[in-house]
C-alpha cells in the first residue's frame, strides 16, 4: 500500500491575543500525532467534542501552526469544513462556489465547467432552481451538500471530510454516502473520514482512530474497533452509541 | 401554549407559489416535548424563525396565525416582540458559528438576554452564565467564559449556544439540530439536561432533529415535515414503529445501522 499522507511526531498549535507588537501565546491542541493514510482508504476519526479533531484537519491543510512533520503525498487535497456557512463565500452564488475550484484548476473551458458544475449539483440532490441562490437563501442540509459538491468536483485524490454529512437527515444522508463511496471506488480516491456517528463510521470505514484531549488513543480496523475495542474511552464511547 | 394555524411562509426572491412553508398547523401545550423531523429543506428552519419573529418582513411573506401563550404573535407590539423573543422564547440555532458575534467573548453572549433585560448585576450574571455553560456540559466554563468563538470546537460553541438559550429560563425553547455535531456522551448530557429543565422548569421545547433515535430518546408527540408540509403527526413510538406516510417510513428505513458495509 502506498502512502498519500504521513504525519510524524506532530504537535500542533493555535496562537492567541497576538498584535501587531506581539505574539501573543500559544496553546498546544495536538500532542505527539503519528499517523499514515494508505491510498485508497477511508480511515475515521471520532472522539470527544473538542478533542482535535478539526484542528488535525486543520494542519493536515496547513492552517495551523505545528511542530513535527507532514508529508503529501498528493496535490490539492481538499475539505468539507464542519460549518459549512463559514467556508462558502456569502457573495457568490451557488453555481460559482461549486465552479471556483474548477477555475483555479484551469483545465477545463467554460462550457466544460458548466457542464460538470450541473452534473456535479444534481450529483447531490440540488436541482437547477438552487444554482442562482446565495448559500443564506439555502437551508443547512442543502448548504452542506454546496460544500461537498465543491470539494468534489476536482476529483481530489485526499479528501478531508469534517462531519460532512452529520446535519443531512437520513435519506439525503444516504444517497451523500452512496457517491461518496462511488466516488472512491471510481478514482480511487482516500478519505480522512470524521464523524460522531458510529454506524455512519462502520458502514464506510476501513480503519478508525480515537482521539481524545489531543491525542491518539487507538488505531483500529473498524471491524477491531466494533468487536475488540483496546481502550476504555473506546469502549464507552460504543457503549453511549448502544 | 402554542398554537400555528396554517402557516405559509413565502420568500420575495422565488417565484410566486413556491412557498417554503406550505400552510402548516401545529399545536403544543405547556411543558410537552415535540420532535420535528424532516427531510433536509423541508421548512424546519424557516418553521422555527417565523415563530420566533425573526424572518425579516422585506425577505419573506409570511401568513397564518402563532398564538403563543394567547398572544397573537403576528399582531403583536414591538415591545411585546422585543419581551418575546429575549425572554419567553429562545432558540438554539442550526449553525452556531452564524448566530455567534465573532468579536466578542463567549461569557457576555450566553448572558446577552439577561444583559437586554437588565436583570441581575454583572457579577450575578457572570455566576449564572458560567452555572448555565456548566449544565450545557461544557468543561472549565470559566476559561471559556473569556474565549471568542472561533477558539471553540464546533461542539463547544453548539454547547455555548445552548447556555445562552436556557439562562433566561424561556418558555419556549426552540432546538434547531442541537446535537449535530456532538459525540454520543456529550449528546446523551443533553438529552438530560433538557429533560431536567423540562421537568423541573415546565419549559416546552421544541426539538428540531433528523435524528429519529434522538428524537425518541426525548420527545413524546413528533410532526414529520416533506417539502414545507408536516405530513404526519402523533405519538413518538406510534410514528416510529406504524409510520403512515410513504416518506416517514423511507426516513425510518434510511437510519445507519451496523448491519451493512457500503
Ligand atoms: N482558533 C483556535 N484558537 C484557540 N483554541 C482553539 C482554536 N480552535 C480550536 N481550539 C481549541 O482546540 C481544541 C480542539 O478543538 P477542535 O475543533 O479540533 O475539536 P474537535 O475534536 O473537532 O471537536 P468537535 O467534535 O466539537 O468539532 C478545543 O479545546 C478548542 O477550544
Ligand atoms: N432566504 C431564503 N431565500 C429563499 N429560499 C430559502 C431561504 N431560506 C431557506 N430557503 C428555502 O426554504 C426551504 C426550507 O428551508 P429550511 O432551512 O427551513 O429547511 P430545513 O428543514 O431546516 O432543512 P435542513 O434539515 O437542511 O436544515 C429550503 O428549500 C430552502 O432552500
Ligand atoms: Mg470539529
Ligand atoms: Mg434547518
Amino acid at each position: 500500500m502506498e502512502p498519500i499522507l504521513e504525519i510524524r511526531n506532530v504537535n500542533s498549535f493555535y496562537r492567541i491575543g497576538g498584535s501587531a507588537f506581539s505574539k501573543g501565546r500559544t496553546v498546544q491542541v495536538l500532542k505527539n500525532i503519528n499517523l499514515t493514510l494508505y491510498q485508497g482508504e477511508v480511515l475515521g476519526l471520532v472522539g470527544e467534542s473538542g478533542s482535535g479533531k478539526s484542528t488535525l484537519a486543520k494542519s493536515i491543510l496547513g492552517m495551523t501552526e505545528y511542530e513535527g512533520e507532514i508529508i503529501h503525498h498528493s496535490r490539492r487535497p481538499q475539505m468539507v469544513f464542519q460549518d459549512p456557512y463559514s467556508s462558502l463565500n456569502p457573495a457568490f452564488s451557488i453555481r460559482r462556489i461549486v465552479e471556483e475550484p474548477l477555475i483555479i484548476y484551469g483545465k477545463y473551458n467554460g462550457a466544460e465547467r458548466r457542464q460538470r458544475v450541473e452534473e456535479m449539483l444534481a450529483a447531490v440532490g440540488l436541482g437547477p432552481e438552487f444554482h442562482d441562490r446565495k448559500p443564506r437563501e439555502l437551508s443547512g442540509g442543502q448548504r452542506q451538500r454546496v460544500s461537498i459538491a465543491a470539494a468534489m468536483i476536482v476529483r481530489p485524490r485526499l479528501v478531508i471530510l469534517d462531519e460532512a454529512v452529520s446535519a443531512l437527515d437520513v435519506t439525503i444522508q444516504d444517497q451523500i454516502l452512496d457517491l461518496l463511496m462511488k466516488l472512491r471506488r471510481e478514482y480511487d480516491l482516500t478519505y480522512l473520514f470524521i464523524s460522531h456517528d458510529l454506524n455512519v463510521i462502520y458502514q464506510c470505514c476501513d480503519r478508525v482512530i480515537v482521539m481524545k484531549k489531543g491525542e491518539i488513543l487507538e488505531e483500529n480496523t473498524v471491524d477491531g474497533l466494533f468487536e475488540n475495542p483496546r481502550h476504555e474511552y473506546t469502549r464507552q464511547l460504543l457503549r453511549a452509541a448502544e | 401554549m402554542l398554537d400555528i394555524k396554517d402557516l405559509r411562509v413565502h420568500f420575495r426572491s422565488e417565484p410566486p407559489g413556491k412557498d417554503a412553508v406550505k400552510g402548516i398547523s401545529l399545536h403544543m401545550e405547556s411543558g410537552e416535548i415535540l420532535g420535528l423531523v424532516g427531510e433536509s429543506g423541508s421548512g424546519k428552519t424557516v418553521t422555527a424563525m417565523a415563530l420566533s419573529s425573526l424572518l425579516p418582513n422585506a425577505r419573506a411573506e409570511i401568513t397564518g396565525k402563532i398564538t403563543f401563550n394567547g398572544m397573537d404573535v403576528f399582531s403583536a407590539t414591538r415591545e411585546e416582540l422585543r419581551a418575546l423573543r429575549g425572554q419567553s422564547i429562545s432558540v438554539v440555532f442550526q449553525e452556531p458559528m452564524t448566530s455567534m458575534d465573532p468579536t466578542m467573548r463567549i461569557g457576555p453572549q450566553v448572558e446577552e438576554s439577561l444583559t437586554v433585560h437588565g436583570l441581575y448585576t454583572p457579577e450575578e450574571r457572570k455566576q449564572r452564565a458560567i452555572q448555565a455553560m456548566r449544565d450545557a456540559e461544557l468543561p472549565d466554563p470559566e476559561s471559556l467564559y473569556r474565549k471568542y468563538p472561533h477558539e471553540l470546537s464546533g461542539g463547544m460553541l453548539q454547547r455555548a449556544m445552548i447556555a445562552a438559550a436556557i439562562i433566561c429560563d424561556p418558555v419556549l425553547l426552540i432546538c434547531d439540530e442541537p446535537t449535530t455535531a456532538l459525540d454520543v456522551t456529550v449528546q446523551e448530557g443533553i438529552l438530560n439536561l433538557l429533560k431536567k429543565i423540562n421537568r423541573e422548569k415546565g419549559t416546552g421545547i421544541l426539538f428540531i432533529s433528523h435524528n429519529l433515535h434522538v428524537v425518541r430518546k426525548l420527545c413524546t408527540r413528533v410532526a414529520v415535515m416533506c417539502r414545507g408540509e408536516v405530513v404526519e403527526t402523533g405519538d413518538v413510538d406510534q410514528v416510529f414503529f406504524h409510520p403512515q406516510q410513504e416518506y416517514t417510513k423511507r426516513l425510518i428505513a434510511a437510519i445507519p445501522t451496523r448491519n451493512r458495509k457500503r
